[in-house]
């Protein structure tokens, strides 16, 4: 044990800005606090019976305007806490374009983490320092929650959608990296290690990763082999839009709704193709759902954004 | 004022009329077995109430004991991973269907609330049996689900874990928590008629005590939320039982969609634990500072804005599920708001000290402690309502930390605090003080030991429900353990000298507090129809001295009742 620590370490962009309001908050209710002990033991031990003080009415000022006094002042203190929390959250929810995206899949009982090139990890997680990274995470089964205590994030991981987290990792070290939602038998042991490196070190350690084959390519193969080609190629019996380039576009949909491509509306469009049927096509692609596994949607929508703009 | 003088027990004296007014105790009116058994008087319900609470008591504290000692090490020396999530899960049922929820409703309130209205009975006696009823055979189901091999879903049930994975006996704990549910809302309905319909002449709304109005706020909550855990938990018995697609994405359907049902409930539940308290806390703070509750129009009005904007925050326990941060944003906002009410609250108690003659009995002790601990777990609920922070400390010791300084810091104290203030009432004995004040303040400080370490803890990073941890969380587990041990003989010992009181307490007079309540105008214990003659109200509660003057200087003042009998 290496001393007694009182403050968790402080490892990214969003633990200093978090930190910031913790620190107010432990001052403003510690005052609270202060204030209401002080009154409790100096009316206690004033008013004890048998003291000489003095009774008999209260004074004017403490009848019904301190009562509205009080009332105004806490909602007061409530909502300027309240807007100062939010605009920190609507600062720290900002996405940057140049993230490094890494996929994490989580199951009973282990987080599985793959890298843009392919690299792939179990119960760990390499990230350079001062890169924004942003991981995109679905369970396999049950709810879990990517927790680093250093990095003040967590998330919860839920089966059939993705949800993701933003944060820059600010200093080097290895932090650990906790299961948070209660998922069965072995919950308390589905940790790991986040190590946040430097850039160059990150680099050396990524290119001496065994080269998986990156997401984008399985993702071709399997776009083939499941099919999706004979369709979507553009020249198959049944009339389907082309996929190439409609990354990050609106695509205007049958009942007028517009959506954006993005990982969420590619999933559903390939789990649950009737939610979503784009303008001018027949409901003709059959649901997916059952059929491809969560490591499989991760490559084909890989496969699916790495599609140059123009023609399949 | 002309009547201040009659009934009035001169302090300290005996009583020897016991039992006298209106006949014999409510104790000694009828024996045998079918006389408690298939009574509907509500003082002996209360007693039932109280009896099989106790035992869920111990059932469930005997799975904290467990939690406390296998959390002594970072490794996994007494139970198996199972075991310790089982364990958990009974402590979580336990405590909250069948201890706190129920708890001074069922046994304080069933007792009381005709007592303090000047009514005979309960509007509906033979439901009040029939709920008690409901509550022992859920009871017996959740135990026998716990004898069969136990839950390990925690106490939250969520889903794809409880209807999917989970191989345990979720169905039979989640009926049982469903007929819980159906035996507190026989209570919700039966105090929401009573107080509507069995109000003594006189005692109009604002002239009620503080905790008729919790009550009443609590029962309202209980009818309104309740029916939504009911159907919740029947939808998780359908997707378990017969593959209905509802939460489990496998099949089509949206495990947040239970979360949001689930919290619609449990955080108007919270509610549900508190509210009483906060009427017990009124009455013995206002008894014992011999002054007018400080502010008692705002104090209804708070009970009320609690229950109603309860209902609208519940999206505060899901920041971190993937909810839409608009939606966040929105239930931060309503959280902040909410605690305004609890702040108002804990202000008024404090003034009610403010030029009183303060005496430190026991109960009083009870609820310094109650207004202390209270406002720490409130105050940490600021963090919690703020959402970049509850990001970091949700699902972690943090939040344990947090419900605990409320419902066990706050609920459990007041519980203990009114025990021993109605104690002479339902008993006829006196406890022995100094043993008591010992108890409260061995209390106060072992809760303290016990849970202030998960703060630190908690935002050091400490997740929930882990058998294992890392060592660098084990000197506030320790600390948090050897607490433990402090605050389980503080909930003990008044077990021993309360029982030890039965026999040779001291008689209670009437009125052994000097109290303005109507529940102490009858004797102690009163007789089964409560008053010997319709009491008639003709002041509001806590007239411990006139409206604008306040107690003596130099002694504590004759206080008038709230009522006279005709
Ligand atoms: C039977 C032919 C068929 C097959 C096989 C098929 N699709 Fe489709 N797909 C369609 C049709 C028709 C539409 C347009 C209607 C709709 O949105 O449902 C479509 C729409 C889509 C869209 C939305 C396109 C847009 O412009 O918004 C995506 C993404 C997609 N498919 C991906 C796939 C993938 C990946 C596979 C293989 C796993 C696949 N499809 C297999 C027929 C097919
Ligand atoms: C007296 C009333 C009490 C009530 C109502 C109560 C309620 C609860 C609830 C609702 C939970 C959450 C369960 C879950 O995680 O699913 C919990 C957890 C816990 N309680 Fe209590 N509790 C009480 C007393 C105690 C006491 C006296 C102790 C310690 C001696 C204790 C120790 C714990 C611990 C350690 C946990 C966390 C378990 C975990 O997350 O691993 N509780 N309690
Ligand atoms: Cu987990
Ligand atoms: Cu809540």
């Amino acid at each position: 044990m290496s001393g007694l620590r009182l403050w968790p370490v402080v490892a990214s962009d969003v633990a200093t800005r978090v930190d910031a309001i913790v620190v107010v908050l432990l001052l403003i209710t510690g005052a609270v606090l202060a204030l209401v002990l002080a009154l409790l033991l100096t009316f206690a031990i004033r008013y004890r019976r048998g003291s000489s003080a003095r009774r008999g009415a209260l004074p004017e000022l403490v009848q019904k305007e301190v009562e509205i006094g009080w009332t105004a002042a806490t909602l007061f203190l409530a909502v300027f806490i309240f807007a100062w929390a939010g605009a920190t959250e609507l600062g720290l929810a900002k996405p940057s374009g140049d993230a490094l995206e890494i996929h994490v899949a989580a199951k009973q009982w282990m987080w599985k983490t793959q890298h843009p090139n392919g690299a792939r990890e179990i119960d760990a997680l390499h990230v350079p320092r001062g890169q924004p990274v942003r991981l995109l995470m679905t369970s396999q089964d049950v709810i879990h929650s990517f927790f680093v205590p250093a990095f003040r994030i967590k998330q919860d991981v839920l089966p059939g959608r993705l949800t993701e987290l933003l944060f820059t990792p600010t200093l080097t070290g290895e932090y650990p990296l906790f299961c948070a939602e209660y998922c069965g038998t072995l919950h308390a042991r589905m940790g790991g290690t986040i190590t946040v490196m430097e850039p160059e070190d990150y680099a050396r350690w990524l290119s001496a990763q065994p080269e998986g084959d990156d997401l984008g390519h399985e993702g071709r193969a399997l776009f083939v082999s499941l099919g999706c080609s004979g369709c979507h190629a553009g020249n198959g019996p049944v009339r389907a839009p082309g996929l190439a380039g409609i990354w990050g576009r609106d695509v205007p949909l049958e009942d007028g709704r517009i959506r954006r491509v993005d990982e969420a509306y590619l999933r559903d469009s390939i789990l649950q193709p009737r939610r979503d049927v784009v303008a001018g096509y027949e409901p003709r692609m059959p649901s997916f759902a059952g059929l491809v596994g969560e490591d499989e949607l991760i490559r084909l929508v890989a496969y699916i954004r790495s599609l140059p703009g123009g023609q399949p | 004022m002309s009547d201040i003088a009659a009934g009035q027990p001169v302090p300290g004296e005996a009583h020897p009329r016991q039992g006298l007014r209106g006949g014999p105790s409510y104790l000694t009116a009828e024996h045998g077995l079918a006389a408690w058994f298939l009574t509907t008087d509500h003082k002996r319900i209360a007693l039932l109430y109280a009896a099989a609470l106790t035992v869920f008591f111990f059932i469930g504290g005997a799975g904290a004991v467990a939690i406390r000692m296998e959390l002594f090490t970072p490794a996994a020396d007494l139970l198996s991973a199972d075991g310790y999530n089982r364990m958990f899960t009974l402590h979580g049922t336990v405590m909250v269907w069948f201890f706190l929820v129920p708890s001074i409703p069922n046994t304080f309130g069933n007792f009381l609330l005709p007592l303090m209205i000047g009514a005979k009975d309960l509007a509906f006696p033979r439901l009040n049996l029939f709920s008690w009823y409901l509550f022992v055979g859920a009871g017996a189901l959740l135990v026998g689900a716990l004898v069969a091999g136990g839950v390990d879903t925690g106490w939250t049930f969520y889903t794809p874990f409880s209807t999917g994975y989970s191989q345990s006996y979720v169905m039979a704990a989640a009926l049982a928590v469903v007929l819980a549910g159906f035996s507190s809302i026989a209570t919700g309905v039966n105090f929401i008629a009573t107080v509507h319909l069995l109000r003594t002449p006189g005692m109009t709304w604002f002239r009620l005590p503080l905790l008729v109005w919790a009550l009443y706020g609590t029962s309202l909550v209980i009818v309104l939320a309740t029916p939504v855990l009911t159907l919740v938990l029947l939808l998780i018995v359908a997707e378990r039982a017969f593959g209905l697609p509802i939460f489990d994405p496998a099949l089509g359907g949206d495990p947040l969609l239970f979360q949001h049902l689930f919290w619609f409930y449990s955080h108007p539940a919270v509610y549900i634990m508190i509210l009483p308290s906060f009427g017990v806390i009124s009455e013995l703070v206002t008894c014992f500072s011999r002054r007018q509750v400080f502010g008692y129009t705002f104090m209804v009005y708070a009970i009320l804005w609690i229950a109603v904007v309860g209902f609208l925050v519940w999206g505060h326990h899901m920041f971190v599920s993937g909810q839409s941060l608009f939606a966040s944003l929105v239930f931060s906002f309503l959280s902040f708001v909410i605690a305004v009410p609890s702040a108002i609250k804990v202000f008024n108690w404090t003034f009610t000290l403010y030029r009183g003659q303060i005496t430190f009995e026991a109960p009083m002790l009870y609820a310094l402690g109650f207004i202390g601990l209270f406002t720490l777990g409130g105050l940490t609920g600021l963090f919690l309502a703020s959402v970049p922070i509850d990001v970091h400390v949700t699902d972690t010791y943090f939040v344990v930390a947090h419900f605990h300084f409320i419902m066990v810091g706050g609920a459990v104290s007041a519980f203990y605090g009114g025990l021993h203030f109605w104690w002479p009432k339902v008993t006829g004995r006196l406890y022995p003080e100094a043993w008591a004040r010992f108890a409260a303040v061995l209390m106060f400080f072992g809760f303290s030991f016990t849970f202030f370490p998960q703060f630190v803890m908690g935002f050091l990073g400490m997740p929930r429900r882990y058998q294992v941890y890392p060592p660098e969380f084990q000197i506030w587990h320790v600390l948090s353990s050897s607490g433990a041990v402090l605050l389980a003989a503080a909930y003990l010992l008044p077990m021993g000298y309360l029982a030890w009181s039965l026999i040779w307490g001291e008689r209670a007079g009437e009125d052994p507090w000097q109290a303005t309540g109507l529940e102490w105008r009858t004797s102690s214990p009163p007789p089964r129809d409560n008053f010997r003659a319709v009491p008639v109200v003709d002041t509001g509660p806590y007239f411990y001295h006139p409206d604008k003057e306040g107690p003596r200087h130099d002694r504590r003042e004759a206080h008038q009742n709230q009522g006279h009998e005709t």
